[in-house]
């Protein structure tokens, strides 16, 4: 095992290793960014095939919890960008402290998400034999729905089965009524599939950042990168920004196309 | 005929130390981090799977000897077909080449003592190994019914087979070939030795080079389908499946989007391994240097823009289908420029028989009527007729049969020297190469007449009239069948009582041939300087042949 | 009239001598560049094969002008074979406006077909010679594909949308169709005859019915054109029950129940087939329902009460597997 900052048996010189490092974290992003790009793709198209439905999920998703989530995922970008600057001007001891408190946020993110999930557990929102996309609507008490958003929300409903209905009536189902009804339920789980997939694989790929953080905090508290070397802390950072990044699609995707403000 | 004398040292003695002896002991092989063990290592898996696809394959040809099909049952001859297709496309074709010649050969053709990262080649092959036990497992138990396209529904929600194991274990087996994508790339980059700028790469690396391209940015998206597919099955989600309105030519665009590139996987570096054996063989430098290297490129790229020719009668738009089949003939015209230029090398070279070039000219023939009758399909108005028919089946084979494993047998021949520090029996290996030959058309030429007959694809029964060229195609197949044997039965022997080869028995211009054979662990004992062009025997007095020159040092044109 | 060794199927629609000529322009062209190439490289090997040992050949590094004229030059061949097979294409897309329309359902492994006047076929279909046909096809569960050879045509049949094909039918006979999207188990025997015929025995077959004859015959190759022998094979071991026996017995049913097997119950049987499942069986049987006639289930009950006095298979069959999620 070797240690880090030491020129490996492959390489002539510190400046090919750093390069190759560098070249390969950069590769591998590309092939992330095809990776989530599937999903996407898959998601705009049913988004404007079922465009009612999706816009009924979407306003299902806390916003304020979701813009919460982008506030905090930015400021550990930066808090990341200020460890890669202290590493590349030799302040040693703040490149352990930048890193925890990217950590810190990173962890806050997560954290507001398993919050988000809990939620749409209770709403039975999960995509399954219990989805219900009327749920909040016909047992208000329990999500904590009242007054004007509760009217609205039954009346956004309403006018997603009979857009759906009317959609199968030109299809020519035989009883629209309720086709419409079980087409909305059918799409809306279709929207909160994509949700969670989406969502699912940015967070494991922010546990999978977390851990490395974890790496590079017990590396740098070491005192190991310096301007001399501090190739892990840049390129675990350009992972942390690419990240970073789908959050910042994924974002308004999810949350805010067709959103109705309070 | 020509005269091969090879350059063999006249001790019988291999090298004292070199990388099959360096260390000893099973944890030195399933721990190492040396790209040419690597290498051997796949080369025990891919050919494993080999045999796995293989004895499919004979099931299928002996089934299909008479119209009634009594062999297997339906459901059984189903999961003949798709198993075949999925041990030899994922675990066979796609790795074969790149995973066994390329690891071993790359790093010493560039200079380099290894590739980029040495550990994630490492961990490619055990990836590849866990895929593969997935697979295996879902073949054991209840097999795999759906065809290696998987299309949707009949794999998502209406086949009992063993679905899930399968597509994760191809899922898993996609990281394999990710990484090691990122690894090639970034070691063309950054690892070449002095001197190695990239107009001296040698062509086998600029065709893996565009093989990686491919691996890194169309994985990825058959991954993800995958696991849509997979996540659709297991929860009953809706993306494909039309009574919860998805769509099942999503997936099919889906998969198509990576499954169209793939084949320029599988080809690519077989083009590769060509590029090097013609100009080997006929002692001069490969003609169009400059246009077979862009050619790749140009493949990689085109490759990723025309695969919904495999979906013209899926009902899509009119527009969509003339644009994709336009954009199928261009792909057509780099493939094209490569066979020009082989051929053209041929033109007043010095041409010998050896058993690489028997398989290389067997390439070229072939690949060239693999290539032609892909303008078949790509022409919209035949390919109504001729879709999903064994037309569709006759010209893959002849392009990942006829081309891509003729690469791969070719190169293992030319690259075993190096590999094992030994020749193979020359007069067997010739005939064998031979034997393949007459068999691989005698099984696939017959099933592009069957095509134009209309017979489908897929198919366990076949209506009578289907019979006679059925049987030709049979018969055929155990022709190629021992075209296969043989060669793992000399080159097996070899191993052990071959004749010591020495460095360069051919010989050959390139940097891996100035090493020992077999190699030292770390390939050089000192970092090489390049200062010749590639494929040059004019200015190689060293390889000792007749009418060489010595050379002017040539400044290495920047070293990028 | 077809040779010993055909190498095409015959010619039975407009398409068919279109995609024909479309095939000999290509082959011909294929063949020449093949030609071209294959005696180049056999010339050159010969012609340059090593002579002694050591020798090496002449280094040439290559010929812009060559480079160019062999991508110039075939180029107006690649464009000529693309343009041709997309003029085909387009018409083939484009379906004219006066077509006589068939609908057709696919599922697993059978074919519906829906002629306009409603009368329905079962992996047959009868079109009359010299007019346009539109077929307009959906599937009932997985992709599939009617695939007519002698027509040179095929389209998929996709679930959740209907697709639509046309041809104009050119020569009276009957042509094999298949199915050519793989669709599971019975891909392969998924397939029936279209039978092409003058206009006047067309209008003819519409409006007639099977034609008077012997019940139990009829009712015999009914059995046969409707398929129902591919599942209630005579030893019980198909997907449903023998008839042999069957007539006028106690049959046991799924629920334990017992019933007598009597016209009542074979025309239940074929019209409501989920009504009462054999016991040893599983309920996989289509309705027949807007199928048959009523004269036509008359017939078909006349031949299984034919049979009545046959062995029944000594064990019960096994039940076929059902269709169902993994």
């Amino acid at each position: 095992m070797h240690r880090t900052g030491e020129l490996f048996g492959q390489f002539q010189t510190l400046e090919q290793q750093k390069e190759t490092a560098t070249l390969g974290m950069w590769v591998f992003l590309v092939t992330e960014i095809l990776f989530f790009g599937g999903l996407f793709l898959t998601y705009s198209i049913n988004r404007h095939a079922y465009a009612t439905a999706f816009g009924i999920g979407g306003n299902m998703l806390d916003l304020n919890l979701g813009f919460g989530n982008t506030v905090v995922l930015i400021a550990s970008s930066f808090t990341m960008a200020m460890s890669v600057w202290s590493a590349q001007t030799s302040h040693k001891k703040l490149v352990p402290i930048f890193l925890i408190l990217t950590l810190v946020l990173g962890s806050v993110f997560l954290g507001i998400k398993v919050v988000e999930y809990k939620q749409k557990f209770d709403h039975h929102l999960i995509p399954g034999h219990s989805f219900d996309i009327t749920y909040c609507s016909k047992n208000p008490s329990a999500c904590n729905l009242s007054g004007k958003d509760l009217d609205d929300e039954k009346k956004e409903i309403k006018e997603g089965i009979e857009a759906e209905a009317d959609e199968a009536k030109k299809q020519g189902a035989a009883n629209p009524e309720d086709v419409g009804a079980a087409a909305l339920n059918a799409h809306a789980q279709l929207y909160f599939s994509l949700y969670f997939g989406m969502t699912g694989l940015h967070a494991l790929h922010m546990i999978i950042g977390a851990g490395l953080l974890l790496w590079l905090i017990f590396e740098a508290r070491k005192g190991r990168f310096d301007a001399n070397y501090n190739t892990p802390v840049d390129n675990i950072g350009l992972y942390w920004h690419f990240v970073d990044i789908v959050w910042i699609f994924l974002f308004p995707l999810l949350y805010l196309i067709n959103r109705h403000l309070a | 005929m020509s005269t091969t004398q090879l350059h063999v040292p006249e001790s019988e003695k291999m090298p004292r130390e070199h990388y099959l002896n360096a260390t000893y002991g099973i944890r030195s092989w399933l721990l190492t981090t040396d790209h040419k063990r690597i290498a051997i290592l796949y080369l025990i898996s891919v050919t494993f799977f080999f045999f796995v696809g293989g004895l499919f394959a004979s099931l299928i040809r002996i089934h299909l000897l008479t119209p009634g099909g009594y062999l297997v049952t339906p459901e059984t001859y189903n999961k003949l077909f798709t198993m075949h297709g999925v041990a030899m496309i994922f675990f066979f074709l796609i790795p074969s080449i790149p995973a066994v010649l390329g690891n071993f050969v790359i790093p010493i053709m560039i200079g380099a003592k290894d590739l980029a990262f040495p550990k994630i080649n490492l961990l490619s092959w055990y990836i590849y190994l866990v895929g593969g036990a997935f697979v295996l497992y879902s073949f054991a138990t209840g097999g795999l019914d759906t065809g290696w396209t998987f299309y949707t529904p009949l794999s998502s929600i209406y086949s009992n087979s063993a679905v899930t194991p399968a597509v994760i274990g191809i899922f898993i087996n996609g990281f394999s070939s990710i990484l090691t994508g990122l690894n090639f790339i970034v070691t063309v980059h950054t690892m070449r030795a002095p001197g190695m700028t990239w107009m001296r790469l040698p062509l086998f690396v600029w065709a893996h080079y565009a093989t990686s391209i491919i691996f890194v940015l169309g994985t990825p998206v058959i991954a993800i389908t995958l696991l849509l597919a997979g996540l659709e099955r297991m929860f009953h989600l809706g993306f494909f499946n039309p009574a919860y309105g998805g769509d099942p030519i999503l997936f099919q665009h889906l998969f198509w989007f990576y499954s169209h590139p793939a084949v320029y996987i599988m080809i690519l570096p077989a083009m590769g391994v060509i590029s090097e054996i013609i100009p080997t063989f006929a002692r001069k430098p490969i003609f169009g240097y400059d246009f077979i290297a862009a050619s790749s490129i140009g493949i990689a790229v085109i490759g990723f823009i025309v695969w919904a020719h495999h979906m013209f009668l899926t009902g899509q738009s009119t527009y969509s289908a003339v644009a994709f089949s336009f954009l199928t003939f261009l792909v057509a015209v780099p493939s094209a420029v490569k066979v020009f230029n082989w051929t053209s090398t041929l033109y007043k070279g010095s041409i010998a028989f050896d058993t690489p070039m028997l398989y290389g000219l067997g390439f070229i023939g072939l690949f060239t009527i693999g290539g032609l009758t892909g303008l078949f399909l790509a022409c919209l108005g035949l390919d109504i007729h001729l879709h999903d028919t064994y037309f569709v089946v006759a010209h893959f084979h002849y392009i990942m049969v006829g081309g891509a494993i003729m690469g791969y047998l070719g190169g293992i021949h030319f690259w075993w020297p190096k590999i094992t520090g030994r020749l193979y029996p020359e007069y067997l290996a010739r005939i064998a190469a031979i034997v393949l030959f007459v068999g691989f058309n005698l099984t696939f030429f017959p099933q592009f007449v069957l095509g134009y007959l209309g017979m489908p694809r897929r198919y366990h029964d076949y209506p009578p009239e289907f019979q006679v060229l059925n049987v030709m195609s049979t018969a055929g197949a155990s022709i190629l069948a021992l075209g296969y044997l043989l060669p793992m039965v000399y080159l097996t022997w070899s191993m052990r009582y071959g004749k010591v080869a020495g460095k360069n028995p051919w010989p050959a211009t390139g940097l891996e041939w100035t090493t020992d054979s077999p190699p030292l662990t770390e390939n050089f004992n000192e970092t090489p300087v390049v200062d010749w062009e590639t494929y040059d025997f004019e200015h190689r007095p060293e390889l000792g042949l007749s009418g060489t020159v010595p050379r002017k040092p040539i400044p290495a044109h920047g070293d990028d | 009239m077809q040779s010993q060794m055909p190498l095409s199927p015959e010619q039975a629609s407009n398409f068919a001598p279109q995609v024909d000529n479309l095939v000999y322009f290509l082959l011909v062209v294929c063949l020449f560049f093949a030609t071209v190439i294959c005696a180049a490289v056999i010339y050159f090997i010969v012609k340059y094969r090593r002579k002694t040992p050591d020798e090496i050949g002449v280094p040439i590094h290559g010929d812009l002008r060559l480079e160019i004229a062999w991508i110039a030059l075939p180029f107006p061949l690649l464009l000529a074979m693309f343009g041709w097979g997309a003029a085909v294409y387009v018409d083939y897309r484009h379906t004219p406006a006066d077509t006589l329309d068939i609908y057709v359902i696919g599922k697993q492994w059978m074919w519906k077909l829906q002629q306009p006047d409603g009368r329905k076929e079962i992996n047959e279909l009868h079109v009359p010679v010299g007019r346009n046909v539109r077929l307009i096809m959906g599937s009932e569960d997985v992709i599939h594909d009617f695939s007519v050879p002698s027509f040179r045509v095929k389209m998929d049949v996709v679930p959740g949308h209907y697709n639509t094909m046309w041809f104009r039918p050119t020569k009276v006979g009957k042509y094999h169709f298949f199915c050519s999207q793989y669709c599971g188990t019975d891909h392969a025997v998924m397939g029936g005859w279209v039978t092409v015929m003058e206009p006047d025995e067309y209008a003819k077959w519409l409006a007639g019915s099977s034609g008077s004859g012997d019940p139990v015959a009829v009712g015999q190759k009914l059995l046969s054109d409707l398929a129902c022998n591919t599942c209630h094979l005579p030893d019980g071991k198909g997907r449903g029950p023998s008839y042999n026996g069957v007539y006028g017995s106690q049959v046991k049913l799924a629920d334990g129940s017992t019933v007598l097997a009597d016209d009542n119950y074979i025309r239940e049987s074929i019209l409501q087939p989920n009504a009462k499942i054999v016991a040893g069986y599983a309920p996989v049987m289509p309705s027949f329902q807007g199928l048959v006639t009523e004269e036509q289930i008359v017939d078909l009950t006349a031949y299984i009460k034919s049979l009545k006095d046959q062995p029944p298979p000594t064990k019960p069959g096994t039940a076929a597997p059902a269709t169902g999620n993994k």
